[in-house]
């Protein structure tokens, strides 16, 4: 009876999610098509989709695997740099959509390699302290990533720390360019290749979540020492999800980059970190559904807001802290309590009760 | 609890699709905006109007207006200027370009930094919209974009220029260069002047750098520079931390010469800077809030009025590139009802041909080239008393 | 000699973190949350202080007290507005709201103050030292800002461990449910240590602005995040920790720029960090955390 009822919920989100985003995609796809989205809703489309797979990536570690990370950025930063790398050393014959889904697995690869590094001494440490160790690393390879500079000639790749006169390029071409980040970027990510990264996310997360490693990460989540004491291996399943976790990053990285003529180190920044972070808390912890949402709204919340120019990011700023009072402010809970408990009576004592079950 | 979040997510996404569709409902009105008000020639501008580099898109923004007011005083063409933020991030100027094209937008003053400009000139040249970026000065803005044009000088002009000036006036036997290492415009100037340097046989003895996020402490690049003997320090960066490294070198007793780009413009503006710690020195700069000259000071005294500040030379820039897409407009015979294709393809043709020359506040006898870099003269300047100085 | 001087000036802007710190590492050991807005509290209290000094003519002890009299209200504000509704939500919630209020501080001083920054007229008026005919100069800003890092230090200390108000910070800090059981007032508790490290944000907005004098609205970001990485390095919660780890970044931050790299000197500094978190996974004076089975 219970188990049944688990899969049905399983499948009930499986269900929400792809729902969701095919829905979406059938909706706005032949409107893209078509040219009958605005210039400012056709420009999002791209950025919202690597961003709900950065969200995605970074609810397994938030969310499942209970740990806060403040330096998510530092995996797209590298993938995308990686992607950028590949597609400018591939052929230019090579078509297009095998140059992009090359880029894609080569950042998400770097960014995992990455992971693994960072994961190994990070995974030891708890809290508010590997909270800090993340954005340690997320600064320091923005730090350092302002300081490559690689072109690409004839002979193959050249590497330097110092300048981009330190290369020696024989004609060629420069990739990366310290602080200016790469120039001449290809744009070639489109939409439909954003709509199947998030479905190759979602398949991967969400299965994740429901398979052997998912139900030991929740776990030591909710319990460390419980999960210890039956024997779950704690390092390994943590230092798994945390890879995947760097591993989707990265891709979304590589997506990202490859929509934009030029990218610079300085974008992948602590800032940028905390956004996707809000995009997840607001979602909900371990909520995949809720993350997608709040994303795709918080993201174009600033577009839309335009018309107040000057004002723009203060009203963000209030929008942001009103919704977290909002969603989490006891009083108001009580509140909406009571104002569904009038619409109907029974569903408010289930829920209360739910509740309280997550809440403990 | 289940519930509620069902129906938020449900209204959420209601709102989503309803947010999608006025968009599409904008979406068409723009195709055939123009018509709305044939009278006016849209122009679009963008920049930073809020986080660390506020100051620049604000400037450009305030120029840009005053030159549009003068305009529209005028009568003969009727210029419009919406002014988005960038927060000097190219994600975000992408996005408010496109906000931009939506609203009918003729012409773009490309954007105020280098990186988003980089990023919306790529956009702009593919869609055959003109474009001219007061202020971003990387070559890489222009290159390869037949639409693009700029009204600063480039970066590495600035690096040799600064060379030459150091090496031809003799002004330094032992030369020191702290330039940020986390800021396009710096080290693009700072690799150029370098290899000018080497060219010119001048002596440079030490190279400090810092980043955006540790511009706070330069004791220990003044430290360096102090014990390796420099006279003469190169200061290839923006004002804000140029006052911070005279202030530091003036507590630790280090009294060289220093010398700046046209970013060290505004340093004497600074609220509260003590101005006889800015004494002696040099700056190359294409624009001074003090020159004498009418236009200048009419320039002065409406900003003055209007914002209550001192410009500097990024609202110099704007002020400039208003009036240029002006001028070249009327040469070219722009008006209200032709598309932003059309006006592109006269308005580059125009700015490049021979016998294009647009007076500024930033220069006089300005040109284009194909390439769409301009050519003006740095001037030199030095501060003497708290006012620059020719020299 | 360069090596001394390097020392000295590490010494002073260690301190300014070191103070910084202290405002996190307080509010941390008893809300339990990671104040994001701390960093830009210190930029109004410097916005405050200069106004006071340029535009009505206070002199500088004044200015400090009013920078300090109003981050204490905004301190206390903030925390009764935007903390307390969420002190029984997860932490995760209160720190994206402690990053709203952070977006919101910085655009209403970009509202009112404007994008230009202004150079802060050092409120320090003696001058430097200079030692060694010339070699050596200490300057005026680094011995004010090291000997109040010290005071502050002390005082709090000293506050915590014999007043009656410090000890029922202490209780608040160890079991929130027991001080209140005790008869402790718990809100009451947690609004004095806002209102103590808000005013500690203004002394410390001062200092940093006295001895790197601009001023703009993104001022405080950068300072508050080296700040609460201190905080974390000295052991959060603790006091003694937030010096010992403030002044210790201070140092590695001059000395990575003076003798490897100025342009990794921030990957050092964080590198440094990472390493010392995992020799000591609780910071330099963190206490060991006892796990309740």
């Amino acid at each position: 009876m219970n188990k049944t009822k688990k899969l049905s919920k399983f499948t009930l989100t499986n269900i929400e999610c792809y729902g969701m985003i095919i829905v979406a995609f059938a909706v706005l796809f032949p409107m893209l098509k078509m040219n009958m989205l605005s210039n400012k809703i056709s420009g999002l489309l791209i950025p919202i989709c690597a961003y709900i797979v950065m969200a995605i990536s970074l609810n397994l570690t938030v969310g499942f695997l209970g740990e806060l990370s403040l330096g998510h950025a530092g995996f797209m930063s590298v993938g995308a740099f990686s992607g950028v790398i590949t597609v400018a050393c591939m052929p230019n014959a090579a078509p297009t959509p095998i140059k992009l889904l090359v880029a894609i697995i080569i950042g998400g690869i770097m960014a995992g390699f990455l992971g693994l590094i960072i994961g190994i001494p990070v995974i030891r440490l708890k809290g508010d302290y590997l909270a800090i160790v993340t954005l340690a690393f997320g600064e320091i390879i923005k730090n350092i990533i302002n300081c490559i500079y690689i072109g690409v000639d004839k002979a193959g790749l050249h590497f330097s720390m110092k300048s981009a006169e330190a290369l020696n390029l024989s004609g060629g071409k420069m990739i990366l360019n310290g602080p200016q980040g790469a120039v001449g970027v290809s744009k070639i990510s489109t939409f439909l290749s954003g709509v199947l990264l998030i479905i190759f996310a979602l398949f991967v997360v969400l299965n994740m979540v429901n398979s052997k490693t998912g139900r030991a990460v929740t776990a030591i989540r909710d319990n460390r020492i419980a999960a210890e004491s039956v024997g779950i291996n704690i390092t390994k399943y943590k230092l798994t999800a945390f890879i995947i976790s760097a591993i989707i990053a990265g891709m979304a990285g590589a997506l990202y980059a490859m929509n934009f003529s030029t990218i610079a180190a300085r974008k992948f920044d602590f800032n940028t970190s905390i956004l996707i972070l809000v995009f997840v808390v607001l979602g909900g912890m371990g909520n995949i559904p809720g993350t997608i949402i709040a994303t795709a709204l918080l993201y174009t919340l600033p577009e839309m807001l335009r018309q107040f120019s000057d004002y723009r990011m203060l009203i963000y700023a209030v929008v942001l802290i009103l919704v977290m009072l909002a969603t989490n402010s006891q009083r108001v809970m009580i509140l909406k309590d009571k104002i569904l408990g009038s619409l109907s009576k029974k569903n408010a004592y289930e829920s209360s009760g739910e509740g309280e079950v997550s809440n403990g | 609890m289940k519930k509620f979040t069902k129906i938020a997510s449900l209204a959420l996404t209601a709102a989503i699709a309803v947010t999608s569709l006025a968009g599409c409902g904008t979406g068409k009105n723009t195709g055939d905006s123009g018509s709305g008000d044939a009278k006016t020639i849209k122009i679009g501008g963008i920049g930073p109007i809020t986080g660390a580099a506020a100051i620049y898109g604000q400037a450009v923004k305030n120029g840009a207006e005053i030159a549009l007011e003068e305009i529209n005083a005028k009568g003969d063409l009727k210029f419009e200027l919406k002014f988005e933020d960038d927060e000097n991030d190219a994600e975000k100027a992408v996005n408010a370009y496109n906000n931009l094209k939506d609203w009918g937008m003729k012409i773009s003053m490309g954007a105020v930094t280098t990186q988003p400009c980089i990023a919306v000139s790529t956009e702009s040249n593919s869609d055959g919209i003109f474009a001219m970026t007061p202020s971003a000065s990387s070559p890489d803005v222009v290159k390869d974009k037949d639409l693009m044009f700029q009204m600063c000088f480039t970066d590495p002009n600035q690096g040799i220029a600064s060379a030459k000036y150091i090496k031809e006036q003799n002004l330094g036997e032992k030369i020191a260069v702290i330039y940020n290492n986390s800021d396009v415009y710096s080290t693009g100037i700072y690799q150029k002047f370098m290899a000018e340097a080497e060219n010119d046989g001048l002596n440079v003895v030490c190279v400090k750098t810092f980043t955006d996020d540790s511009a706070n402490d330069f004791t220990s690049q003044l430290n360096e520079i102090k014990s390796a003997g420099a006279d003469l320090v190169f200061l290839p960066i923006y004002y804000t931390p140029a006052s911070l490294i005279l202030t530091q070198a003036k507590k630790m007793q280090y009294e060289p010469k220093f010398f700046g780009v046209d970013g060290m413009d505004g340093i004497l503006t600074l609220e509260g800077f003590d101005k006889s710690l800015a004494e002696d020195v040099m700056l190359l700069t294409p624009f001074t809030a003090d020159a004498q000259d009418d236009a200048t000071k009419s320039f002065v005294e409406k900003y003055n009025n209007k914002f209550k500040e001192t410009p500097n030379q990024f609202a110099a820039d704007g002020y400039d590139v208003v009036n240029a897409i002006y001028e070249a407009c009327v040469k070219a015979g722009v008006t209200a009802d032709m598309t932003a294709e059309e006006i592109g393809t006269k308005l580059a043709e125009t700015l490049t041909s021979d016998d294009f020359k647009f007076d500024g506040i930033t220069g006089n006898g300005m040109f284009w080239s194909q390439s769409g870099e301009v050519s003006k003269d740095p001037k030199g300047m030095v501060i003497k008393n708290g006012v620059y100085v020719g020299m | 000699m360069s090596f001394i001087s390097n020392l000295i000036n590490g010494i002073s802007l260690g301190s300014v973190y070191a103070i910084i710190a202290l405002g996190y590492t307080m509010v941390y050991g008893i809300a339990k949350m990671l104040n994001f807005a701390h960093g830009d509290v210190i930029m109004v209290g410097a916005y405050i202080s200069y106004c006071a000094s340029a535009y009505l003519g206070f002199p500088p002890a004044l200015s400090v007290v009013l920078a300090m009299l109003v981050c204490t209200v905004l301190g206390v504000g903030i925390e009764a507005f935007a903390y307390k509704p969420l002190r029984r939500a997860g932490s995760l919630a209160v720190l994206i709201t402690a990053i709203g209020v952070s977006y919101l501080l910085q655009n209403i001083a970009l509202l009112i103050w404007g994008s230009n920054p202004k150079a802060f007229k050092s409120l320090v008026t003696f001058s430097s030292i200079s030692l060694f005919e010339g070699k050596l100069i200490i300057t005026a800003e680094s011995i004010v800002t090291v000997i109040a890092c010290v005071i502050i230090m002390v005082a709090l200390t000293a506050f915590t461990k014999k007043s009656k108000m410090g000890k029922a910070m202490r209780a608040v800090s160890e079991d929130k449910d027991a001080a209140e059981l005790m008869g402790i007032n718990v809100n009451v508790t947690i609004s004095l240590t806002f209102a103590i490290g808000s005013a500690l944000a203004a002394i410390a907005g001062v200092l940093l602005c006295s001895a790197y004098p601009t001023l703009q609205p993104t001022t405080g970001s950068m300072p508050g995040i080296k700040a609460f990485t201190a905080a974390v390095f000295g052991g959060i919660g603790s006091i003694p920790g937030a010096m010992v780890g403030g002044i210790l970044l201070g140092i590695i931050e001059i000395f990575s720029k003076s003798y490897i790299s100025t342009a990794l000197s921030d990957a050092i500094v964080f590198s440094v960090l990472i390493i010392v978190l995992l020799v000591k996974p609780t910071g330099i004076l963190g206490k060991k955390i006892t796990e309740k089975v």
